[in-house]
Parts: C-alpha cells; structure tokens; sequence
C-alpha cells in the first residue's frame, strides 16, 4: 500500500494545480461573496451592521459562496476518470476524501481572506472582532468542508448535481451555522467585543466538525463503490 | 497450489444484472498466468462490464471471481496496484500536463523519486511523446491520450492487463508502439476487449465470445 500520506500529499498538490490554472472555484466565489455583501450594503441600507444581523449577514454570504465550490469539488474526478484511477491504486481511498477536505478549507481560506476584510470596511466600526473571529472561521471551515465534501461526493454523479448539493447540504449545516452565528454574534456587538458564550458555541462548532469528519472518514469509501 | 500454478482468472458462473437485464449470466472460465484473452462480441455484449469486473471497479451480481489468487469482491483490496486498466476513459486530467499525470500517478502507486521520473522518461520516450510531455493534455489529440493513458496503464507493471479497445484513436505507427508496451511477451496477463479479431487474435491463447442473447458464452 502507499502511505497515505503520499496519496494525501499527490491529490491535494493535483487540486490546487488545477485550480492555480483553471481558476473555476475561487474566482466565483470571491465574486459571489463580495457582489453580496454589495447587495446587503446598498439592500439594507445600513453603513453600520451589528450584533445578529452582522453575523447573519456575514455568514450566509460565506456560505452560498462555499456552496459554488463545493459544487465542482469533484467533477474532475467524475469527469476525467480521477474516481477510477483512485479506485485502482493501491491507497486507501478514504484519502481522496481527507484530501478533498483540505483543499476546500484551502478555498474557504482564501475566500474568507479577500471576503471578511470587505465585510468589515463595508458594515463594522472597528476591526476589533476580526481577531477572535478566525477561531470561528476555522472551525467553521472544517465542519463546512466535511459536509461539503461528503455531499459533494454523493451528488456528482447526478445530473441534478447543482440542485442536489444545496437541497441536502443546507438542512445538514443548520447547526453549524447556528453555532458559527451564535459565536460571531457578540464579537460584532455595538458596545465593543464581547466573549459571552463564546466557549460554548466554540465546543458545539467542534464536536459538528469531528462528527462529521468521522461520518465522513467512514462512509466515503462506501459511496465510492459502484 | 502454489502462486505461479493458480490461474490469473477464474471465473465460475459469474453474473452482473442492471435492473432486469443481464448484461453477464454466467460466465465459467480459466486463464493461466502470462496468457492472452481476447474478448470479443457485439456492442452491448457486456465486454466493458466484464473488464470492469475484472478491474474491481464493478462489483459481480454473482458467481465466483478470483484474480491473482484474491477471490472477488471481499479481497479486491490486495489487487489494487497489481492491475493495469485501459478502459474507454483516459484517466488523464486535462489541465496537468503529461508528465505531471503520470507523476500523479506514479505517486498514487508509490513510485516516488529518481526512479519515478525514469519510468515516466522511459515511458514517455517508449511512446514518442518527450517532446510534448509538458503540454496540458486538453491540448492533445485524441491518439496523444491513448499512447498516454497506455503509459498510464503500465506505469506501475502490473501483472495484469485489463485493456478496452487498447487501438483506439491509434495510428498504425501508435498501434505498433502499443504493441511494444501492451503486447503479448511482456510476462503479464492480458485481457483485450476488442472489435478487430484479425489485429488481436493472432497474440490469443484463449477467446471469449460473449452473446447478446442472455450473456450467451462459448470459451
């Protein structure tokens, strides 16, 4: 067998070539996320978001936006033979799925990178929340890129791959966003930062990220199979 | 028995339904390691499903299959790498390069390194694409992915070949440097699933003939 940690090194490496070339998941949802926060910017019409709003709005942009690249998270592989190739090599293919994982928090990294500073300039007072946020993103990324991956991989081999993905990834990431908002939420309070309650929405974040990562790791060898 | 005396196949009623269809019903057969099979029959016979069979991608409805001496589908796990698949698709991504797919899957087999670039150079130079390996492989004609995806193929020499129309898209200069890479004498199995007896009969040592009419069989 080749170790896994080779294969995971391979396939990743292989997804942020293509995507470095092709440019088809990141560019559309950076546009995606910041055309929205435009759209919130003037729709609303408030210079200043605070507290639940700012977070409401703050991560249903996100995401939307994740779900345009969780969409084409495998349509190389179904398009090219890359689920073939995979299937014959000697790894375990349960790989394929931690190395897709990684490549979406990758993208939802770097879309939060070029998103979240524009949420700020265009509805927070200060940048003081922007810190302690990045404990939230991150958690949050992991669990969104584990569900994502996992119906992601369900889905591609439908024709209704673009509608699928939605319908059932967004009833499954309600208690993700649930938290991620809750945790967000009094960080963007008008009186300044606040850490109510910040632990406990952390924790909730990281048992939905190892739940799922588990649920992942174990079935996807299964949705492989013919 | 030992290794070298167990058949590379054994097929012992094998079957594959989709839905009411049975695309295989029941197929008994033996090939001996270092044999070549030709698999003919018309469109629709179930050649492909068979070949997919073979490369566990598709798991039998039923009936026994043993390959290498790995009994079909519960041990399909240790055959992994010791099959060379050539089916319709290429395997190829189209946005990386020759060379950096078969780098990708020389990686996935655990070929690593200097002896990794080695094969690829080898392979490469075996099919007149040096000059065209840094190319990405959308750029390529449809003949250019065949001779790739046969390097592909015998990347990582595997003792099995399992090989879909393995001329496709090939010229007659493409098809005899095939030969020298997918031919019969390079000591694997092979299994050729084909359309063009009088190019792949002369290399049989057995022939498989599947029917349209319920998986009709004569070996």
């Amino acid at each position: 067998m080749t170790p896994s940690r080779t294969a995971f090194a391979a396939i990743l490496a292989k997804d942020l070539r293509a995507e470095l070339r092709t440019l088809q998941s990141l560019p559309a949802m950076a546009l995606f996320a910041v055309s929205s926060y435009v759209i919130f910017r003037f729709g609303l019409n408030h210079s200043h978001l605070s507290g639940a709003l700012a977070s409401g709005v703050l991560w249903v942009t996100l995401l939307f936006a994740a779900v345009l690249g969780i969409n084409r998270l495998f349509v190389a592989e179904r398009e090219e033979g890359g689920f073939d190739a995979i299937r014959l090599a000697p790894i375990d293919r349960s790989v394929l799925f931690t190395a897709k994982v990684a490549a979406l928090i990758i993208y939802l990294a770097l879309l939060e990178l070029i998103a979240v500073p524009i949420f700020a300039l265009f509805f927070l007072n200060s940048a003081a929340s922007l810190p302690p946020l990045i404990i939230v993103l991150v958690l949050a990324d992991i669990g969104l890129a584990a569900t994502g991956t996992l119906i992601s991989s369900m889905a591609v081999n439908s024709r209704a791959r673009d509608l699928l993905v939605p319908l059932v990834l967004l009833p499954l990431v309600i208690p993700l966003m649930i938290a991620a908002t809750a945790a967000t939420e009094p960080l963007m309070l008008l009186g300044g930062v606040s850490y109510h309650r910040f632990g406990t929405w952390l924790m909730v974040l990281g048992l939905y990220d190892l739940i799922f990562a588990l649920l992942g790791y174990a079935v996807f060898d299964f949705l492989l199979e013919d | 028995m030992s290794p070298d005396q167990e058949p590379a196949i054994r097929l012992v009623g094998l079957r594959r339904v989709y839905g009411d269809r049975a695309a295989l019903a029941g197929i008994d057969l033996e090939v001996a390691r270092g044999e070549s099979l030709v698999v003919l029959g018309p469109n629709g016979a179930g050649k492909t499903t068979l070949l997919r069979i073979l490369a566990t991608l598709l798991r039998p409805t039923g009936g026994e299959v043993e390959l290498l001496g790995c009994k079909l589908p519960g041990e399909a796990w240790k055959l992994r790498g010791k099959i060379g698949y050539l089916g319709h698709e290429p395997l190829l991504y189209r946005d990386l390069s020759g060379r950096e797919n078969l780098r990708f899957h020389a990686k996935l087999h655990g070929i690593k390194g200097e002896r990794a670039e080695a094969r690829i150079e080898e392979l490469l130079e075996a099919v007149k694409m040096s000059h065209r390996g840094d190319e990405r492989t959308y750029e390529y004609s449809a003949g250019m992915r065949q001779r790739l995806a046969i390097c592909r193929c015998v990347l990582h020499e595997p003792e099995l070949l399992l090989l879909d129309e393995p001329d496709s898209n090939l010229d007659i200069p493409g098809r005899e440097i095939a030969k020298t890479l997918i031919g019969r004498g390079g000591g694997h199995t092979r299994v050729v699933v084909t359309h063009d007896p009088d190019r792949h009969l002369p290399e049989a040592d057995k022939v498989l003939t599947l029917g349209i009419d319920e998986g009709t069989v004569s070996a």
